[in-house]
């Protein structure tokens, strides 16, 4: 088993890995988030204060829950890859940050859409929003400098230690975030577990929480796949699975 | 070995100190820009205050982390400092020392200035000075963790702000927190405290940081 | 290396480290590439004491990029370097202690004067400097310019002040990027009497330049970059 995992870190071994695995993914995280749409859509009764407009929840949370797992990814991956020097480590997190700041801005957007109904407003310095804000410009700024360097393992390298420092900075700016927020006393767009939430709720948002982080497996492989083509361009097999085609 | 290398610095900062002034100029003007741009109603200006001065400090940092490695790498010393048998981490850390005692140190003193400016209560001014004595240092810290990372660019003063302004989120609520707090009379002892416990987290883990990006930025 | 089959005594300690200890640069199957560009493909070579390497190619055949590589300064993809038998990937402390680097760039602070330049650097070598700065200034001919901030000196003086920093302390290791870069005939002949009395004393000197330089009678080995190696 350690040995097949070992053999992971080659990049073509992955590569035909991923071509395999990914499909899998993608179907069974559609079918999980089709069941869990079906749960928050259908099935689960309209907030009696709310109406319908709460359902948002589904997407909102789940977006906001896969966006700091794939910063945690993202600042993993980067550490391996600069404590073990694997390459493949650095395509990890070079795949990861835009994905992640894509749920980001869906938490962010969708955080937006429910603030209307609710507030009156598309947006309120509500702490969980302002901490996604906040992680949103974490990513574009690693996303900024993994490109700004000509070589790329230097990129990689420096965004990987920006990546650490972020990772290492994101608990102490949840916390000032929070700590902002009680002091101004502003409003809460999440009822969280503090507020009861009767099974017919917290059910379908779990299923669609494992659908997401589904689909981001899924979707990280494929993206992974496509890092690893173009990390690896200039090598025998990737020419040769080029030359296939 | 400390003494020298700390007297290197204060000795070039003294002798390029016109163009160590462009933070301070550039807080002052930043402050400044705030009642021109909104009613220069006191009452107004006085809410206002902390979270002003304290923005405007938190930029004017970041504008000083330029001349931090930037002369070094083009003249060739910080490749010597990286060849140094001492360990880099030191080397680093005093360096951001004398930094931030040329250009944040003065920011701390000229704040008493903006408080006048912006109707700051007088006697709140002590916890003005001192969220400030304790919040820039961090700031040097975080700013010299980006600027290790983009000494070697050739934009990099551009990128800068965009890395290292997320990660001063922290510093700037609990700073402006506790000037507000003070300023309103309540006790500002909870931010003040918060800040200090970032500072030690910050002189004690940036340093590796940053030489890691230095060594990092230079390898190529 | 010598099989131990008793507990070492203190005498053997002695023995052993200098027979492990060799002062031998060696490099083996050196792997450099940036960006696209293989800069250096299996590379192999070494040298002892008393010997000098010069590193030859044309312009951005990777000679810099190679000299970074060996200070420890410029990362390599595959392969070893290997100081005294440890490699330079564990980047330690006795390797930069024991090497002196004049890169492109002078690491000249042209805001102090030479003296004041010579004073950091020693205080970055972390070890009582060997020679008196005075003497060091006279020898490379800074005595009268000793004083004024190095931006008001010549670009050849400022590369004086910065072979002044080679001779502050004994070291095993110089590594010269371009050394004769800037330099008058005056200072061509200091340069090379610097390298003499350097590998007289038993110590290594890794260079690249375009020129050829006779360090008669120490002898020069020479690697080639850019050429299919």
């Amino acid at each position: 088993m350690f040995v097949w995992f070992h053999r992971l870190a080659s990049p073509p071994f992955f590569y035909r890995f991923a071509e395999k695995l990914a499909p899998w993914l993608a179907w069974l995280s559609l079918l999980v988030i089709l069941a869990g749409l079906y749960g928050g859509l259908w099935l689960s009764p309209p907030d009696y204060q709310q109406g319908d407009g709460f359902r948002i929840i589904y997407v909102h949370v789940p977006s906001a829950w896969i966006s700091m797992l794939a910063y945690m990814v993202m600042a993993s991956a980067a550490a391996i890859g600069l404590i073990w020097r694997m390459k493949l480590a650095h395509a990890v997190s070079a795949a990861a940050a835009p994905l992640g700041a894509s749920f980001t801005f869906l938490a962010l957007v969708t955080g937006s859409l429910w603030g209307k109904p609710m507030w009156g407003t598309y947006w309120v310095w509500d702490a969980r929003l302002t901490s996604e804000l906040i992680l949103l410009f974490l990513y574009l700024g690693y996303i900024a400098l993994n490109h700004a360097f000509e070589d790329r393992r230097t990129g990689d390298r420096a965004s990987a230690i920006l990546a650490i420092v972020g990772a290492v900075n994101v608990p102490i700016i949840h916390f000032s975030v929070n700590w902002w927020n009680t002091l101004h006393q502003g409003p809460t767009v999440f009822f969280g577990p503090k507020a009861e939430m009767p099974p017919n709720m917290y059910i379908p948002l779990f299923i669609m929480m494992f659908g997401f982080m589904l689909f981001f497996a899924a979707f990280m492989l494929k993206r992974l796949q496509v890092e690893v083509l173009q990390r690896e361009r200039n090598t025998a097999w990737v020419r040769e699975l080029v030359g296939q085609s | 070995m400390i003494t020298a290398l700390i007297e290197r610095d204060l000795r070039l900062a003294y002798r390029r100190r016109g163009e160590l002034a462009t933070p301070v100029i550039f807080f002052v003007i930043v402050t400044a820009l705030f009642p021109l741009a909104l009613n220069p109603d006191p009452t107004l200006l006085r809410t206002l205050a902390p979270g002003v001065i304290w923005v405007s400090a938190l930029l004017a940092v970041l504008i000083g982390q330029d001349s931090l490695f930037k002369t070094d790498y083009e003249d060739g010393s910080l490749e010597l400092m990286l060849l140094s048998p001492i360990t880099l981490e030191w080397i680093v850390l005093l360096r951001v020392f004398t930094h931030w005692l040329v250009t944040g140190l003065p920011l701390v003193i000229l704040s008493l200035l903006m408080a006048l400016l912006l109707d700051y209560p007088t006697h709140a001014l002590g916890t003005l000075v001192m969220s400030l004595f304790l919040g820039t240092p961090i700031l040097s810290c975080l700013g010299a963790v980006g600027a290790s990372l983009t000494v070697g660019l050739r934009r990099g003063f551009m990128l800068l702000p965009i890395l290292v302004l997320p990660l001063t989120v922290p510093v700037l609520i609990f700073g402006a927190a506790a000037a507000g707090r003070a300023a309103v009379g309540d006790t500002a002892a909870a931010p003040l405290y918060f800040l200090g416990a970032m500072l030690m987290l910050a002189v004690t883990l940036a340093p590796f940081a940053i030489a890691a990006g230095l060594r990092i930025s230079l390898e190529s | 290396m010598p099989v131990r089959v008793r507990p070492r005594a203190p005498s053997d300690e002695l023995m052993i480290e200098s027979m492990e200890q060799p002062d031998v640069l060696s490099v083996d199957n050196l792997n450099v590439w940036r960006g696209e560009r293989c800069l250096c493909r299996n590379l192999s070579f070494r040298v002892s004491t008393g010997e000098a390497l010069q590193v030859q190619g044309q312009n951005g055949s990777g000679k810099t990029t190679l000299i970074r590589v060996l200070t420890g300064l410029g990362r390599a993809d595959e392969g070893e370097v290997r100081w005294r038998g440890e490699s330079l990937r564990r980047n330690s402390e006795q390797y930069r202690a024991s090497l002196s680097y004049l890169g492109h760039s002078n690491g000249v602070k042209l805001g102090l004067s030479p003296r004041e330049n010579l004073a950091v650097a020693s205080a970055l070598l972390a070890k009582p400097i060997a020679h008196n700065v005075d003497v060091i200034l006279d020898k490379v001919g800074l005595s009268t310019h000793a004083e004024l901030p190095c931006g008001m000196l010549s670009m050849g003086q400022r590369r004086r002040t910065a072979l002044a920093r080679l001779l502050l302390a004994n070291v095993r290791l110089w590594f010269l990027d371009e050394p004769l870069a800037s330099l008058d005939v005056a200072g061509v002949t200091l340069l090379i009497d610097m390298l003499k009395t350097h590998l007289s004393g038993g110590g290594i000197v890794v260079f690249a330049t375009h020129q050829v330089m006779d360090l008669a009678p120490y002898p020069v080995k020479s690697v080639m970059l850019g050429t299919s190696a």
